[in-house]
């Protein structure tokens, strides 16, 4: 059941991208002269609104202010807030997109696992992780099985995963959060243990912080977040970068999700179809440090197995 | 028609005959009044129901004991047998709260000595509006000090990484400083002058007089003023959460890190779907603050009780 | 002797105590002041904020901030007022009023997270405003209202007694007595006290995040209906204070002058909190001159 759906969203999607692709060869004369490839070209009215994960929101944020630049009578506003309240404000219909950093699937489970079927999936762009380290370890790369040892303390000095001698300190996420499940399913295979004297923080920019201030500190970042003040560690020898993502040698990486309660129609598809156009995909989405859904030459299920396109 | 009018214009009259004009208008003003009492009180009744309609939702339908909640030590929601214990956040924020108490308290209480029987002047110039303003600067300023200043001076200093309870408690102290002046100032400022003047008439010092008087007759209201200050530091937040380290356990040392009940609300509130078991275990521990909130208020009415017996 | 050294040390330990409280406010202003006062400009003040370049301003939250808080004013002060006229005037000395109290005293030392929970479960959700400036200023409102209440009942009972009995003497009804010759009267205590209010209110984040919502959509600042959904006045949209920004700056800003808008923004924040105290304590003591001077 679980997987027909799946197969059913996939082809949905494949479907919209393929039209989406049409709609740009296909772009006559659009509204006020505004030269744009999305789809602008009837009038689109209508107000809708968009609640969930605040990794999302920058660039479902920056997408709205554009859609809305082009047509004059639609209405969005985006909200954070968090995936899991995105997730149930859209099954509940309070809001009309529910963004999310993980599978639906994953959140609304028991008792609520109808409420996930109801949801459809738009995979709007692809978010990639990568361990992140404290300048001064004297580690550059290291191994799932190092990593794994890591995380859940077996491992506790920066000596014995060839570094300085010095003490591990880990900046972990809380249990709920949807980058440290991406971390654990794919760079660990493993759930990580909330250990004492680890730091648990929410936010990239705390745990950057942190990780840049703190001797011997690691973490996890999205790949946006990476910037001179911390080392960001190889995987298995493989840098994380936009082009391993794409390519499927570098696994850490989730897709970032905007469900509607449905199929959408009207405005609200018009948006979400805007969002895969190149108008986003080909700027905001790389400007934000994610990865475009169309670059990707491999595609992920909800279970985690990975197939090429 | 006409009749209904007539007859509500003879109901009118017959009003205006009973009740003159400022009678219907002091009925109109005792309205409102008693209307916005009502609010109060339908506003604290709904907090309190729709809290406990979430936070006791574990406990009567999924399966979690409340002795586990409040004395398990694990808290592992995402866990395939999800724990629930909160034991190590209740402590937690008893630890920041109390230590934050243990450093604001002579502060606060020095500087409403200060500011009373020292120096007055020097105090309501500028001691005073120094405090109020502490106040007022928001508890996201104060996190972000924390972090920036606070955190990284213990690193240096004590081993650990800087965050933990010793963090978070001064932090708070300064936030709570000003609770506590305020409330020890208005206890000073109401002694009566009498009581003083004969300590010294008799030839007391004034540290006597302020520490075998002042103090001893004052200390219920200061008590009060502490209290106060540590269920202000109970609640707070996000100054707490962003230095504090947040690890759910107990923690061996102040310079460890550990978490609160209110950090541990708003890391996650968010991250869990309404209605997930996980949710509503953060709703429990919203209730938890809610009941606290309760006994703080509780002992500060037992210490205003000392205060008109003495 | 020995009790005169004593003395003098222990005043010695209280008055350096008092000067470090100074010197610690001081360090922090200048602190917050030095690190954030080169990035203020008017540019800073007025422009909307950017997610990925730099050079992002923080004009709708300034507005934000500041409109939201006319909006708790105007829901708060009026029942503040009649909640505090009841308790300071027509309450009995009874089980209920004793009960009242009690509730304004809990009311007033909620936590502001589970004020916000609250907030997010009932108004946002149950009532269906969603995240919008009216729920964070219903959020607002009910930490608020004890806080007006207590001004209100303490300075009604400051009025002298004779003032009272004189407007009761002259045939004017009980309610006609408290509008028009106490309030009056105690309205420099009142008008000081909501301002030191509004301060905090000002520098709230946690019950905010939670309901009024972190997203600042795109306002039109020449469109001044309240309906349209782009009009600033527009009370049933999402509005991030600025107190909630740089909660978010700090934890998810993506552009690279984020530290420097945090550090801005703060300052901002503090300087308008100074300005809010100053300005209480000055227009309380004028309101006080102007209306006991005529008299």
């Amino acid at each position: 059941m679980k997987k027909s759906l799946l197969v059913l969203t996939t082809l949905a999607l494949g479907i919209s991208l393929a039209a989406c692709g049409k709609n740009d060869n296909s772009n006559n004369a659009s509204n006020n002269g505004a030269s744009s490839s999305a789809p602008a070209s009837a009038a689109i009215s209508g107000a809708f609104s968009a609640a969930g994960s605040t990794a999302l929101q920058p660039l479902v944020d920056q997408a709205s202010k554009k859609f809305m630049d082009l047509n004059k009578d639609v209405t969005i506003t985006v909200n954070g807030g968090g995936s899991g309240a995105g997730l149930s404000q859209v099954a509940e219909g309070t809001v009309q997109i529910g963004n999310s950093d993980v599978f639906a699937e994953e959140k609304l489970k028991d008792a609520d696992a109808d409420k996930a079927k109801e949801l459809v999936d738009h995979q709007v762009a692809v978010v990639s992780i990568a361990a992140v380290s404290n300048k001064d370890v004297g580690v550059d790369n290291l191994t799932k099985a190092q990593l794994v040892d890591i995380f859940t303390g077996k491992v506790t000095n920066w000596k014995d995963v060839g570094g300085k001698d010095q003490k591990i300190v880990l900046v972990n996420r809380p249990a709920s959060s949807g980058t440290r499940a991406t971390f654990e399913n794919f760079a660990l295979g493993a759930k990580s243990e909330d250990l004492p004297d680890s730091i648990t923080e929410d936010a990239s920019g705390t745990v950057r912080k942190l990780v840049s201030e703190t001797p011997g500190a690691i973490g996890y970042l999205a790949l946006s977040y990476l910037d001179d003040t911390i080392q960001a560690l190889k995987y298995e020898g493989v840098e994380a970068t936009a082009e391993n993502v794409a390519s499927g040698t570098y696994p850490v990486w989730a897709y970032e999700h905007m469900y509607t309660k449905g199929e959408p129609d009207g405005a609200l598809k018009a948006f979400l179809d805007y969002m895969l156009s190149d108008e986003i995909q080909g700027t905001d989405v790389k400007d934000l440090g994610y990865i475009p859904v169309s670059d990707m030459k491999v595609t992920r299920d909800v279970e985690g197995n990975v197939t090429n396109k | 028609m006409t009749q209904t009018r007539q007859a509500a214009d003879a109901i009118a009259n017959d009003g205006r005959g009973k009740f003159p004009k400022h009678k219907l208008e002091e009925l109109r003003g005792r309205g409102y009044v008693m209307f916005c009492v009502l609010l109060l009180i339908v506003i604290i009744f709904s907090i309190v129901y729709f809290i406990a309609s979430r936070g006791l939702t574990p406990f009567a339908s999924q399966g979690v004991s409340v002795g586990e909640m409040i004395g398990g030590l694990k808290w592992s929601p995402e866990a395939d047998t999800p724990r629930f214990g909160a034991l190590p956040f209740l402590f937690g924020s008893f630890a920041t709260s109390l230590l934050a108490a243990i450093i604001a308290a002579p502060l606060g209480i020095c500087a409403a000595i200060f500011m009373t029987e020292m120096m007055p002047k020097v105090g309501k110039n500028i001691l005073q509006p120094a405090i109020e303003l502490l106040a007022g600067v928001p508890s996201v300023v104060y996190g972000f000090v924390g972090l920036s200043v606070i955190v990284p001076f213990l690193r240096d200093v004590f081993p650990g990484q800087g965050v933990g309870i010793l963090a978070g408690g001064i932090v708070l102290s300064v936030m709570i400083l000003p609770t506590i002046t305020t409330v020890a100032t208005d206890a000073l400022r109401s002694l009566p002058a009498g009581l003083k003047e004969g300590s010294y008439a008799l030839g007391a010092t004034r540290w006597q007089t302020i520490s075998r008087l002042v103090i001893p007759t004052t200390l219920p209201s200061l008590m009060t003023g502490i209290v106060l200050g540590i269920a202000r530091a109970f609640g707070e937040a996000l100054a707490v959460q962003m230095v504090i380290g947040n690890a759910p356990h107990i923690p061996h040392s102040l310079t460890q890190s550990a978490a609160t009940l209110t950090s541990i609300i708003t890391l996650s509130m968010g991250n869990t779907t309404s209605g997930s078991l996980h949710n509503n275990a953060l709703w429990s521990l919203a209730l938890i603050l809610l009941i606290m909130t309760f006994l703080f208020v509780f002992v500060v009415r037992l210490l205003e009780r000392r205060v008109k017996h003495a | 002797m020995k009790a005169k050294s004593v003395d003098r040390i222990m005043t010695g330990v209280i008055v350096g105590i008092g000067f470090l409280i100074i010197a610690l406010l001081a360090a922090l202003l200048g602190y917050l002041l030095i690190r954030g006062v080169g990035h203020i400009s008017w540019h800073f003040l007025t422009s909307a904020p950017e997610s990925i370049r730099a050079g992002g301003g923080i004009g709708p939250q300034l507005f934000n901030s500041l409109f939201l808080l006319v909006l708790t004013m105007i829901i708060t002060v009026p029942l503040g007022l009649g909640a505090g006229i009841y308790m300071s005037e027509y309450a009995k000395q009874n089980r209920l009023t004793a009960f009242i109290r009690l509730i304004v005293e809990v009311l007033s030392s909620f936590p502001s997270i589970v004020v916000g929970l609250f907030g997010l479960l009932v108004i946002v959700n149950r009532f269906g405003l969603g995240l919008s400036l009216m729920s964070g200023a219903l959020a607002l409102t009910v930490f608020n209202l004890p806080l007006m209440v207590r001004i209100t009942e303490q300075a009604l009972r400051a009025v002298p007694r004779e003032q009272k009995e004189a407007g009761l003497a002259l045939g004017l009804s009980r309610w006609r007595t408290i509008t028009t010759v106490m309030l009056p009267i105690s309205l420099p205590a009142i008008v000081t006290g909501t301002i030191l209010a509004a301060g905090r209110v000002f520098g709230e984040a946690a019950a905010l995040l939670f309901t009024a919502g972190m997203s600042s959509p795109r306002l039109d600042f020449t469109d001044w209906n309240p309906l349209h959904h782009t009009s600033p006045l527009n009370p049933f949209r999402p509005a991030e204070t600025l107190a909630v920004h740089i909660w978010k700056v700090n934890s998810e800003g993506l552009a690279p002058d984020a530290a420097q808008i945090a550090a801005g923004a703060s300052a901002v924040l503090v300087i308008t909190v100074l300005l809010f105290n100053l300005g209480a304590r000055w227009f309380g003591r004028a309101l006080y001159r102007k209306l006991t001077a005529g008299r």
